[in-house]
């Protein structure tokens, strides 16, 4: 059956709330509303307000709660309203969540998801419209999955909710009704830590993850047909843990590399990829790692503030001939 | 207890077992402050590298609140609270060796002091973002409100902590969802060297309990006596689905914040006027009055604490330090059931 990124996220709540009794869901607006975007949309009418709860304004709460319950055990599904609100829960996740096991010695474990509606290109303005993985990725303790498709959306969620440990699910707004895909009708998951080569090229890769991978692709099959170039697209679809093997194979198959994403560039997850490639890889390329992510600035309102900003595909068509020519 | 035969002789079974339990108190809250004391000097030996924070003058109030809670509650203590573990029944010697950061320590030498929590004995251990276990609490709490458990959180803070915003969505929470959580504030007066007026405008952080719809009730967090009373009835009350609510326990921290504060911003007459409100003394004075010889009582007691306090030393000076690699382990949980392999070193 053909579904949207977002129903694929909506089936995946209901399916292991089916599994198993211990997942429930939290947030503001998820239980009446079903979500501001609807992606919890039928499941307090399937599973009751115990399961389904409703919280007040209060993200450092909704945050701290879920990882009270996830100790004792059950597996919290708590959703931050729009990414942006996350940055009001950070000290509960980056201290309280992600450090647990540690300081435990071992002997507690923290099975909690914290979704978070991100991205730009939906004219949200400056706070609706934050890419915040990278405030992440280097946090010891806490896992990040970045999914770009309906399948991966679906397969990456069910993951993380069967995972022991924290996961950050960065799921992106504009992908939420802008794609479709048919999915199996059975059971399936995909594993946290590795990517998928979406595209095998010879010329030159691009190394991707969430709102930028269509992107990527489409200007892959442009630059395909108008110069012949033939372009290699990896969605990395998590990036903690990363699967550096996968980084490192394409960069020594193409021996260059662009690193897209839609975040802003200094401090950006690519300034890592980038480095990997660069200490490890440095022998297999023919041209200096390129990255392309949104200016250094905030992710602004108006129409061509907004497109001045973010990637888009003629962007990243630049950039490939760009790399390609050097 | 020989000590208590004469005035057990005419009490009726659930008088002397009350007696007992009063007894047992008094040997806890003694334990505790032997611990400190030996804490406080084994930070002076540079034994113990790091914070150390007294919770001296203040062991009433976790050896009170903690006295009825059973197995399955869950309990976040402050950095202050290192009562809360040896009433909850963590090893004396294991105690040390966290204090130690000596490889059987709760956390294995991960983290100072306090963070180490132990949930096999329901303790959580709470980071250094005072305020912030109270969410954790009020998740917890919400947990046996899903499964119907009748167990009940904890979450002590002190007036410092507060302030912060963590402690205000906590409660609004429970009140709203009437979860089963309790949260102590051990008012101390002193957020490090920033005095109660300094921090809030009113006089009890208690008062704040209506705006969330809830009760808040004020104990003299020196009087053993009283806070048992109170928590007994609050613990039973809030178990059988009686809602949250919130205990502020008033108290002076005798010590200075930590081991390396002098605390010299306090008023000497303050501490002087406080320090005669020792809750162990005071408590002393109570089991006089129910008839035991406390003279007598002491001496065995002390003799008892002393031993137990010098074999948790023992046993953590003879432990060994963690393995220089062993920081990189214990990060990540394995798959499977959380719990079913505690000794898992979590490489994952």
């Amino acid at each position: 059956m053909e579904v949207t990124y977002l129903t694929a996220i909506n089936q995946a709540l209901h399916e292991e709330m089916r599994r198993d009794e211990n997942v429930f869901v939290m947030g503001e607006d998820v239980a009446e509303l079903g979500g501001a975007f609807k992606v919890t949309d039928g499941l307090l009418a399937a599973f009751g307000d115990d399961r389904v709860i409703d919280t007040p304004i209060s993200e450092a709460l909704i945050v701290g709660a879920g990882i009270g319950a996830a100790i004792l055990g059950m597996r919290p599904v708590v959703e931050m309203q729009f990414g942006d609100f996350i940055s009001c829960a950070f000290d509960q996740i980056v201290n309280s969540a992600a450090t647990l096991r540690y300081r435990h010695g071992g002997r507690a474990a923290c099975p909690l998801v914290v979704r978070a509606p991100s991205g730009g290109g939906i004219h949200g303005a400056l706070f609706h419209s934050q890419n915040t993985e990278a405030w992440f990725t280097r946090v010891p303790g806490l896992k990040v999955v970045t999914p770009a498709t309906a399948y991966d959306a679906k397969g990456l969620l069910k993951a993380a909710i069967r995972d022991n440990n924290p996961v950050i699910y960065f799921e992106h707004k504009r992908l939420y009704r802008s794609i479709k895909e048919d999915l199996p009708d059975g059971e399936f998951v995909v594993p946290i830590g590795v990517a998928e080569v979406r595209q095998t090229g010879r010329d030159l890769s691009i190394i991707t993850y969430g709102g930028t991978v269509h992107q990527s692709l489409d200007a892959a099959r442009i630059v395909e047909k108008e110069d012949g170039l033939s372009v290699e697209v990896v969605d990395l679809r998590s990036l903690l843990p990363l699967d550096r093997d996968a980084i490192l194979a394409t960069a020594r198959k193409t021996g260059k590399v662009l690193v897209v994403h839609e975040d802003r560039l200094t401090g950006g997850f690519g300034g890592e990829i980038a480095a990997i490639v660069a200490e490890h890889a440095f022998e297999s390329l023919d041209a200096p790692v390129r990255r392309l992510a949104a200016a250094d600035t905030h992710t602004p309102f108006s129409t061509p503030l907004e497109e001045f900003v973010l990637p888009n595909s003629n962007k990243i068509v630049e950039a490939i001939r760009s790399l390609a020519a050097y | 207890m020989a000590e208590s035969e004469s005035a057990a002789a005419t009490l009726s079974p659930e008088a002397s077992a009350r007696m007992e339990f009063e007894l047992h108190l008094y040997y806890q809250m003694k334990l505790i402050r032997a611990f400190e004391e030996r804490v406080s000097r084994l930070h002076r030996q540079n034994k113990i590298l790091g914070g150390v924070y007294s919770g001296a003058g203040q062991e009433a109030i976790v050896t009170g609140i903690c006295s009825p809670l059973r197995e399955g509650d869950f309990v976040a203590p402050l950095h202050r609270d290192l009562g809360v573990f040896l009433m909850m029944g963590v090893d004396a010697g294991r105690l040390m060796a966290q204090l130690m950061g000596k490889e059987s320590g709760l956390s294995r030498g991960k983290d100072s002091f306090l963070h180490g929590g132990d949930l096999e004995h329901g303790i959580f251990g709470s980071t250094s973002m005072l305020g912030s276990s109270l969410p954790i609490a009020v998740g917890a709490a919400l947990k046996f409100q899903i499964k119907r458990e009748k167990q009940v959180a904890v979450a002590f803070f002190g007036e410092g902590a507060s302030s912060r915003g963590d402690v205000h969505e906590a409660m609004n929470f429970a009140g709203v969802r009437k979860l089963p959580v309790i949260f102590v504030c051990e008012n101390n007066r002193f957020a490090y060297s920033t005095p109660l007026e300094k921090q809030m405008a009113i006089e009890d952080v208690a008062s704040r309990a209506e705006g969330y719809g809830f009760k808040g009730h004020v104990v003299s967090g020196n009087d053993l006596l009283a806070v048992v009373q109170l928590s007994e009835r609050i613990v039973a009350k809030t178990r059988e689905g009686g809602g949250p609510a919130l205990i502020e326990c008033k108290t002076y921290r005798f010590r200075g914040h930590s081991e390396h504060d002098p605390a010299l911003y306090r008023d000497k007459e303050e501490l002087v006027e406080w320090e005669s409100r020792d809750p162990i003394p005071g408590y002393e004075f109570y089991l006089e009055k129910r008839g035991h010889d406390v003279r007598h009582l002491r001496e065995q007691i002390d003799e008892r604490t002393r031993k137990v306090v010098q074999e948790a030393v023992d046993f953590a000076e003879n432990d060994r330090l963690p393995e220089a690699r062993e920081a990189l382990e214990d990060l990540y949980a394995p798959p499977g059931v959380p719990g079913s392999n505690n000794s898992n070193n979590g490489k994952s």
